[in-house]
């Protein structure tokens, strides 16, 4: 008796409570794309405002441009609104190192502007460049100037060394401390499987009983590529920059990974690569060449999909984004933030798996150089 | 009438490569559902090894994107 008017209010107030619910969030996100599109658009009006010679361009929202100003290298590191960092500049020329804020190149409304220090340096698409009296760009004298600038990305990557070394030498104290045999605690046990992994599952079966060898080497390349993939997911501060998705930062990674392969391999992977045992002399000669380009595309493979995978899923999520500001409404942001929330979370085993892959391919160049063959007539 | 296409034949390229990628990753896919089908005990060996090979196959998918994007800047 006392059930039903008990429980059918409740089971309303919940439903209500429920939709209520609902109705707040979806209010919330319409308030909060609403207001971000006027704050973009107020920021267009005085960008329109003050520049003239953009005029032509106006009204328009270039996407490529868009996106491709997000991707790449930076003097300075956007934080939020107008707010940035500038860093610092590092130039060097036939008359001498000159330091200075990279705030002297640009103006309030971040147009780049002429900065005269040994020469009249200026922005030209990111870069820094001599300028001409009357400011265009003169590249004669900029040939004579060489930019060693702590950049964005160069500014990442000290701040994923800071979080490599803070989590590894507290792993390692710890480690010291309480002694590898007994159970890992804290921060150890978090981090001990993701180095097991990288053992059993990657150097061991690649490279084989002389794996303890490349284990440094491995678990650098490995938890490099992840901290900074997992920092160029993040979109503000702290990350936000794209390192991993730089292809000098992968270049360089590359580099490293044929340098160690090489001067490692034994005789008989340079056997098989100039000589190839038990072909024809015909099949010989014909393979030497082939066999050569491919000591050189492997760590090119291994640079480019590093670097395609996370600049592909930058661009993503940014085209994503983007389609806010092509259709001019807020409700393509009902379509495009889950979308972007899902490619987000895609980029996150992207992140993870790239930096398994590539380790993994390391270990497995190692492995095929280091590899002890048993000649043909040692069996017969 | 002819309509103006507007455009780069990047596009069309990077179009092509996606086709190619997404018959790759699909073949992959039947194998490795196909072996844990016949062999669930393998299921996690078989899973890691697909996702490798996935990654291969994008990996050629996205070469193409760069050079679709290099000829379009």
């Amino acid at each position: 008796m006392f059930s039903t008017p008990i429980f059918a209010p409740n089971f309303e107030t919940g439903m209500v409570f429920r939709n209520i619910k609902r109705l707040l969030v979806a209010v919330l996100c319409t308030f909060l794309f609403t207001f971000s599109n006027i704050a973009i658009a107020q920021h267009e009006g005085e960008m329109h405002a003050d520049s003239t010679t953009k005029e032509a361009a106006e009204g328009d929202f270039n996407v490529t441009e868009t996106i491709l100003e997000h991707i790449k290298d930076d003097h300075s590191w956007h934080l939020w609104g107008h707010t940035s960092i500038a860093l610092p500049v590092i130039l060097y020329s036939d008359k001498g190192l000159e330091v200075f804020s990279s705030e002297h190149l640009v103006n309030e409304h971040h147009e780049p502007v002429v900065y005269t220090g040994n020469y009249s340096y200026k922005l030209f698409e990111g870069k820094i460049k001599v300028a001409n009296a009357d400011g265009t760009l003169n590249e004669e004298s900029s040939k004579n100037v060489w930019d060693f600038s702590i950049t964005k990305n160069v500014a990442s990557l000290f701040v994923s060394i800071f979080i490599i070394l803070l989590i590894f030498l507290t792993v390692g104290a710890a480690y010291k401390k309480r002694g590898v045999t007994s159970a890992p605690k804290g921060l150890q046990s978090f981090m001990e499987p993701i180095v097991l992994f990288v053992r059993d599952e990657v150097a061991k079966p690649n490279i084989g009983h002389k794996y303890a060898r490349y284990m440094p080497f491995l678990l650098t390349i490995f938890f490099l590529i992840l901290t900074n993939n997992f920092l160029g997911l993040i979109p503000f501060f702290p990350g936000g920059a794209n390192v991993s998705g730089n292809i000098a930062f992968t270049m360089t990674l590359a580099v490293f990974v044929f340098v160690i392969v090489n001067l490692n391999a034994n005789k008989s992977y340079w056997e098989h690569i100039f000589w190839m045992p038990g072909m024809h002399w015909s099949m010989k000669v014909f393979l030497a060449p082939i066999e050569l380009i491919g000591v050189f595309t492997k760590p090119i493979s291994l640079m480019i999909r590093l670097f395609a995978n996370i600049t592909a899923g930058h661009i993503l999520v940014l085209s994503l984004i983007c389609l806010i500001f092509i259709f001019k409404t807020v409700f393509a942001s009902v379509i495009a933030v889950p979308f972007a929330v899902f490619i987000g979370l895609i980029e996150l085993l992207v992140a993870f798996l790239q930096a398994y892959i590539f380790t993994m391919l390391s270990a497995m160049y190692i492995g095929m150089a280091t590899e002890e063959h048993h000649h043909e007539d040692a069996h017969h | 009438m002819l309509l103006e296409v507007v455009g780069s034949v990047a596009a069309i390229g990077a179009g092509l490569a996606a086709i190619g990628a997404g018959i790759g990753i699909g073949q992959i896919g039947k194998g490795a559902v196909e072996g844990i089908a016949r062999q669930p005990e393998a299921a996690n060996d078989i899973r890691a090894n697909m996702i490798v090979a996935a990654a291969f196959v994008e990996a050629v998918a996205l070469f193409a994107v760069v050079v679709a994007l290099l000829g379009n800047g």
